[in-house]
């Protein structure tokens, strides 16, 4: 699925933010990436969803070398990820159902192909009633479910979230990680960062990835050398 | 081709709904009524250009310096020499009306003021002029022959040049409403950076992302084009109405089907003109996001 191969990565010209990673992630698998505050985990995954490109290194995405690949390459691999951003990011003066429809329009879904998979969506994540509300009416938990319906509408082949259940009860909470289990079970790799290790204990199978200043913790090396999916 | 023009209304959605979309529309409404009357300027000058020159190809006039002589006589002998089509004297009273325009009524009421004779003629290609000199010095030897186009040379090099002035002037508002274009598709850009990046981590293509503004940069060209050319129209028919004066005066500078064609075309060009500006600008910016 994903293979980083000596990858750094610096903003501008400051201190490298991420240096050497070297890991592959299986397809279909479920990794937590955890890890403190500011050691690189938002920055990780902003490689794997391809808004930033490595200053050095390889990333190998879907079998295809994507670092240095050209950008008008990179949309139909982007449209394989799913992102539940930690701000959400929605569009403020689009519908819930506009926001959650976005990726099936992108990739060009006629509106009769969007409105029943949208409105099925939305109800799953509780949010039925409300898929004519706008981002700022919304509550945080609310505004967090439609990011995740946006995530997953297009059933993607990987799956990135960046503290999808920050804002969320603890039965939505496990509700959504239901969500994302039957999506890794339909064999969907996911990715999730998180600070909340009752999650990773809650889910079967599941991987950790620990990145600290900037390096990954691979201490039994099943990263480097990921076994295949059973 | 032409595809962009016609965005589903959740495309419409996409950039919002506001009906009044900033300075851009009425920036090109003012370019395009100052690039049509500018433009009406030109053609009008270009046409009484040509009017005067084939007015004036084969019209000369018999002159006379200290006038006298026998300007019916002077007349008779232009009138018969070959080549000569027409020729037509010019009387004393409608010289002096002429210099009275110039000089005031006293000069046109002396008689202390000589006034030269003056015969219009037009000639065909097989006419001598040097001949017909002859010939009219024979009754008044003073008299010389000109041709109108070289009186009339200066004017008609003034017209071409203002004629060109003019087309200069629509190349530079034409290049002021691009930039002011480029202007408003950064503006729009700023404005709609958080939907521009979602659009492309959902993986939007520049080229869709791109649609959605030129679309809106392109409906508010053309609104802007045409309110402008409107009003230009109203000026262009108040003045045309006010101009039969100035019309005799310059030979009848008036607009031909053709030239009313160009100007209609005109803010079509300004709204195409802006579309690709905007459909360039557009994806140039986006090419230096990832």
């Amino acid at each position: 699925m994903a293979e980083f191969d000596s990858v750094g990565l610096r903003y501008g010209t400051g201190a490298e933010v991420l240096r050497d990673l070297d890991f592959r992630l299986a397809n279909g698998g479920f990794y937590f990436l955890t890890g403190p505050s500011g050691a690189g985990k938002t920055s990780l995954l902003k490689l794997l969803y391809l808004a930033q490109r490595p200053t050095r290194g390889r990333i190998k995405l879907f079998g295809e070398e994507l670092s240095e690949a050209p950008r008008d390459a990179l949309p139909p691999f982007r449209r394989r990820i799913g992102v539940v951003f930690q701000d959400f990011r929605l569009i403020r003066h689009l519908s819930a159902f506009d926001n959650v429809a976005l990726p099936l329009r992108v990739a060009g879904a006629k509106d009769e192909d969007v409105e029943g998979p949208v409105r099925e969506m939305l109800a799953w994540v509780g949010l039925a009633d409300r898929s004519s509300a706008r981002p700022p009416t919304l509550s945080g938990g609310e505004q967090q479910r439609v990011a995740i319906a946006r995530a997953v509408i297009n059933r993607p082949e990987l799956l990135v979230a960046d503290e999808p259940t920050g804002n969320v009860d603890a039965d939505m909470a496990n509700r959504l990680m239901g969500l994302f289990t039957a999506l890794n079970r339909l064999g969907t790799t996911v990715v999730v960062a998180t600070h909340d290790v009752g999650l990773i204990g809650a889910t079967p199978g599941a991987q950790m990835i620990r990145i600290e200043q900037g390096t990954l913790t691979d201490p039994t090396g099943v990263l480097k050398h990921p076994p295949g999916r059973a | 081709m032409f595809d962009w023009l016609f965005a589903s209304p959740a495309e419409r959605r996409l950039l919002g709904q506001q009906k009044l979309r900033g300075p851009t529309p009425w920036v090109i409404a003012i370019m395009s009524f100052s690039i049509l009357i500018i433009a009406a300027t030109g053609l009008a000058l270009a046409n009484t250009a040509g009017v005067l020159t084939r007015a004036i190809e084969a019209r000369y006039a018999v002159e006379v310096p200290n006038g006298g002589g026998d300007l019916a006589r002077i007349t008779d002998v232009v009138r018969r020499s070959p080549g000569v089509t027409s020729a037509e004297p010019v009387s004393e009273s409608d010289m002096r009306k002429t210099l009275e325009r110039w000089l005031g009524p006293a000069a046109a009421a002396s008689g202390d003021l000589p006034v030269p004779a003056l015969v219009n003629f037009d000639a065909g290609a097989d006419a001598n002029l040097g001949a017909i000199e002859q010939s009219v010095r024979a009754v008044a030897p003073d008299a010389r022959i000109v041709a109108h186009r070289e009186s009339i040379g200066p004017l008609l090099h003034s017209l071409r040049l203002l004629q060109w002035v003019a087309f200069g002037l629509v190349l530079m508002l034409s290049g002021a409403a691009s930039a002011a274009v480029v202007l408003a598709a950064r503006g729009a850009l700023d404005t709609h950076r958080s939907t521009i990046e979602v659009m492309h981590g959902v993986g939007a293509t520049d080229v869709q992302v791109t649609r959605l503004f030129q679309r809106r940069i392109a409906i508010d060209a053309l609104v802007g084009s045409v309110a402008g050319a409107g009003a230009a129209a109203v000026v262009l028919l108040l003045l045309t109405a006010g101009a039969s004066f100035a019309g005799e005066l310059m030979g009848g500078a008036t607009l031909s089907g053709p030239d009313l064609v160009i100007l209609a075309l005109l803010p079509l060009a300004l709204t195409a003109l802006a579309t690709w500006v905007a459909r360039t600008a557009v994806l140039a910016a986006l090419r230096q996001a990832l």
